[in-house]
């Protein structure tokens, strides 16, 4: 996996987070994963497909996604699992906008697909490229999870063609 | 909490404001900060047809108005109310802020685009440049308002 792929999306949940919050977040914890993603709290999951494909998965618990929509909204708004999925949806729309944006702006073109929320008991993701970054948030409102999955198009293509030929 | 002058129209009365997202926390965020400079939510609607209704009913000063929605995304309600309006003045907010997002949404007749997290001093600059109540901001380029620096 490349680094230059992953970093949009590190640098835009950290400003996203900051600056929503209007508060410091920090990076806590940093490492490589090649299960299947169990889900922490509500996830959002969003698919990328183009230039560069894979995915993201931002995973708040339910009582953090709260206080994170209740500073947003400048008032408390009532606990329903509603609430929690808009926001959940709203933050990874937010992250994944501003990470596209400075991909797009490099020149990459792909599509973003509407974030899927996850609220069951079933792990995540599966398929050919799990392998993934993955990385807690620390924010005034709790811990946020974000597991990012990239791959340029053409290296995959390249590796299924070198598989296929051995076969 | 950052304080911000009143921006008021030109007959001394609030600014009177459509805010158009398919996500309630996202518009009570806008709205937040609508109250902070002194305007008042004359309508809100989840995606472009209501918004296009609520437009007809309510003729706000100013249209905040996201692009990904269901039903109708925010570019095309604003080509179909400039073509009715064509005084309208519609400001998109998305989180999706790349240069051919910008472009289609200012060629349907959007007057801005502030990309989000929306921070409050920066929209407040855009409405007071789309209200025509920045003599100085006239001749200022369209930026992609709220990208990160980082």
């Amino acid at each position: 996996m490349r680094m230059e792929l992953i970093q949009p999306f590190i640098n835009a949940a950290d400003a996203v987070f900051a600056e929503s919050l209007q508060a410091p977040t920090r990076i806590v914890d940093l490492s490589m994963d090649e299960e299947t993603y169990r889900r922490k709290g509500v996830a959002a999951l969003i698919a990328i497909k183009g230039d560069i494909e894979g995915r993201v998965i931002l995973d708040l618990a339910p009582e953090v996604a709260m206080r994170v929509a209740n500073q947003l909204a400048g008032a408390p708004l009532p606990e329903s699992e509603q609430v929690v999925r808009e926001t959940v949806c709203e933050l990874a729309n937010m992250v994944i906008g501003n990470s596209v944006t400075l991909l797009n702006d490099q020149g990459f073109r792909f599509k973003v697909f509407p974030p899927e929320i996850h609220a069951n008991e079933e792990g995540l993701g599966g398929g050919v490229d799990t392998e993934a970054m993955v990385l807690c948030i620390e924010t005034p409102c709790g811990e946020v999870y974000l597991n990012i999955s990239m791959h340029y198009l053409h290296r995959r293509r390249r590796d299924q063609n070198a598989v296929a030929a051995l076969d | 909490m950052q304080q911000f002058q009143a921006l008021l129209r030109k007959d001394q009365q609030p600014v009177r404001y459509l805010v158009v997202d398919d996500s309630v926390f996202a518009r009570k965020n806008l709205i937040k900060m609508i109250e902070l400079f002194g305007g008042e939510v004359a309508g809100e609607a989840g995606d472009g047809l209501t918004a296009i209704a609520e437009y007809n009913r309510i003729r706000p000063d100013i249209v905040l108005m996201d692009i990904t929605m269901p039903q109708m995304e925010g570019i095309e309600a604003v080509e179909r109310i400039v073509r009715q309006h064509a005084d309208a003045r519609i400001v998109m907010v998305s989180s999706v802020g790349y240069q051919e997002n910008i472009l289609a949404a200012l060629q349907k007749g959007a007057k801005h685009f502030v990309q989000k997290p929306v921070k409050p001093e920066v929209l407040y600059e855009i409405l007071r440049y789309v209200l025509g109540d920045d003599p100085n901001a006239a001749g200022a380029p369209v930026a992609l308002a709220g990208e990160h620096h980082s």
